[in-house]
């Protein structure tokens, strides 16, 4: 076996793997996007985009990740700070912390709604306290702001901890010899944190928001249990042109106008947090 | 002025003791070296002088001043790390100038004393580079240069230069102390390599499971330890050390030979001479030659002396082999005695 041609065939299976089930798939989608029936055009685009329910669900998917994603960004780096000084019971807490990672988004949103709803803990606990005479529909088309907030903290409970997991990893990768260093020289606990900690986090924080943000742009089922209609979003709108319209190409070419949208911020973070040329990290 | 006390200074982990009620006076500008094994306590002390371990009781002054309940920024220390910790996040020019920029000094200020400091540790031409674009040589000259920068009172260090090849360490070494002694400081150095503390210190605390057993000059240090574990750790080879019965009247039988020792004493001692200090001579110590290193400068010849190994280092010209019968005799003024009940030194 010639040992130059063993790497390429190493990745072989997985390449046709990708090939197959992703390529081909993306290419079909692309097809149909751009087409509707005949030849190439942009009228699906034009018509997805001009929809009274696109700009709606636009703003309300980036809304949400706009609040969302930096909150979880301050509270994972919260928690990771905190789980990274412990010296006994660390692992348990970690655990702890990340169980909604197992559950489902579909199951996340239907936890929360039972906090929520008309005949929910919330309710029977306000009316336990004696603060509300009778069950209040938190979920109605009345109250968009708290179906919002519903969401918001539906998202961070559920997503913060894949961001923490990853930047527990990443602190405890920043040699502590660097924390004497920068100690000795000065720095105060928050200077510590932002000169060594966050800087050398570069890499871990590009992951955890990549993975993140590309996550908040395809929020549907949470969205789904708790705002049903109420609460267009994105993920939603693909879901109905293709299911409830039975309109594929629409539904492709929004999906493709996800796909940009993730795209443009993934570079934007990669640009963001670049790690200057030259510095190892 | 920043001569540092060192007051009953004690630490321990859990069961474990690290160092037992050390007292140590350093003076200003000198240049004190804790030299002992892995495990001794050294490390542990600079780290309790630093502010980055807290003793379990003693007190530590730098200049007349308690420094012990303070945080390492207040202390007027700097300090240079074992794997250096240059951030490798910063240019050269600002791991020089973090320390500064911490204490927000103006911005031409902190060139100024980037320039001075790097200028001085011949790394003035590496200051737009990253950490990971520098040889271990260079870092280690950048983690020196940002304790300098700082212009402290105590200069601490953490065995700098055990990162280093051995060419690379002489020569730090040589230019440490240079660079050191212009500066001023009162500097504390770790280390394990006696060598090193030889060579650069102006007087040396020998330590041995958390205690100091020897504080001293170098030279003195050499000559005249203050117990068998320093005369055994100081020189390369080790002072040889054979069983000493008394003989009465100041005379000692060693080897079945008469020396002149203490005075007084009727229970064994421990004969000790530097192998340097063995002569060839018409009568002496019996000696059979077990293996033969010539060094090129001399000739260092293991050999078995009434059941005991001793070294002994003799002029190059000679030709010896294995198997031969010499007659060493050691030089009398250079003889010491150890008790070896006590291990500590008997006048």
């Amino acid at each position: 076996m010639n040992p130059r041609l063993l790497p390429y065939l190493l990745i072989l299976p997985v390449t046709l793997f990708l090939g197959v089930f992703f390529i081909y798939p993306f290419v079909l989608v692309s097809q149909q996007a751009f087409s509707t029936g005949g030849g190439f055009t942009l009228d699906n685009f034009r018509d997805v985009v001009s929809y009274w329910k696109f700009p709606i669900s636009f703003k309300n998917t980036m809304l949400l990740a706009a609040i969302v994603v930096p909150l979880q960004l301050v509270l994972s780096l919260l928690m990771a700070t905190m789980v990274s000084k412990m010296e006994k019971g660390r692992d348990l807490v970690l655990y702890v912390w990340t169980i909604p990672l197992g559950i489902s988004d579909l199951a996340a949103g239907i936890i929360w709604l039972a906090i929520f709803e008309q005949s929910g803990f919330l309710n029977s606990m306000m009316s336990g306290l004696g603060l509300i005479d009778q069950p209040v529909n938190f979920l109605s088309y009345q109250n968009p702001l708290i179906i919002f907030v519903a969401i918001a903290l539906a998202e961070i409970w559920r997503a913060t901890a894949i961001m923490l997991v990853i930047l527990v990893a990443g602190i405890g990768l920043i040699p502590k010899e660097y924390y004497e260093a920068a100690e000795v020289f000065g720095a105060s606990p928050w200077k510590r944190f932002t000169k060594i900690t966050l800087p050398m986090l570069r890499p871990s924080l590009q992951t955890a928001l990549v993975l993140r943000v590309v996550l908040a742009f395809e929020v549907f089922a949470v969205v789904a249990a708790l705002g049903g209609t109420l609460f267009p979003v994105l993920m939603g709108e693909i879901y109905s042109y293709q299911f409830d319209l039975m309109n594929n190409n629409a539904a492709a070419a929004l999906a493709l106008i996800v796909l940009a949208i993730s795209i443009f911020f993934t570079l934007i973070i990669l640009r963001v947090l670049r790690v200057p040329k030259g510095a190892t990290i | 002025m920043a001569e540092i006390q060192i007051k009953n200074i004690a630490k321990t982990f859990g069961d474990y003791t690290a160092l037992h009620d050390i007292n140590l006076t350093i003076a200003d500008q000198e240049f004190m070296v804790l030299l002992g094994a892995s495990g001794c306590g050294k490390s542990t002390l600079l780290r309790i002088i630093a502010g980055l371990e807290t003793a379990s009781s003693g007190e530590v002054w730098i200049g007349g001043r308690r420094i012990d309940h303070l945080s390492p920024k207040d202390r007027g220390i700097a300090m240079v790390f074992q794997n250096y910790a240059v951030f490798p996040h910063l240019t050269v020019f600002e791991n020089i100038g973090f320390g500064l920029r911490m204490q927000k000094l103006p911005n031409d200020e902190v060139t100024r004393r980037v320039e001075r400091t790097a200028s001085l540790m011949h790394i003035e031409q590496l200051l737009k580079r990253y950490s990971g674009e520098l040889s271990g040589g260079q870092r280690q000259r950048v983690a020196v240069a940002r304790a300098l920068a700082m212009e402290p009172d105590v200069i601490l260090m953490d065995e700098p230069l055990s990162n280093l090849d051995a060419l690379l360490r002489m020569e730090m070494r040589a230019e440490l102390k240079g660079v050191l002694a212009e500066s001023k400081t009162t500097a504390i150095y770790v280390t394990h390599d006696q060598v090193e503390a030889m060579s650069m210190a102006d007087r040396i605390s020998v330590m041995y499971e958390g205690n100091i057993v020897q504080a001293a000059s170098p030279i003195e240090v050499y000559r005249n330890p203050a117990a068998e574990f320093v005369a055994g750790f100081i020189g390369n080879p080790p002072m040889n050390f054979l069983r000493a019965t008394p003989a009465g009247d100041g005379k000692w039988t060693v080897a079945g030979q008469n020396v002149d020792g203490p005075t007084s004493g009727s229970s064994p001692l421990q004969f000790a001479i530097r192998p340097e200090d063995m002569r060839l001579a018409d009568s002496g110590f019996s000696a059979t030659v077990k293996v033969v290193e010539p060094l090129g400068a001399h000739l260092l010849v293991t050999c078995e002396v009434d059941g005991t190994l001793l070294r002994a280092i003799l002029d190059s010209d000679l030709s010896v082999n294995r198997g031969d019968q010499l007659t060493l005799a050691p030089q009398s003024d250079r003889v010491r005695w150890f008790d070896p009940e006590t291990t500590l030194a008997v006048a």
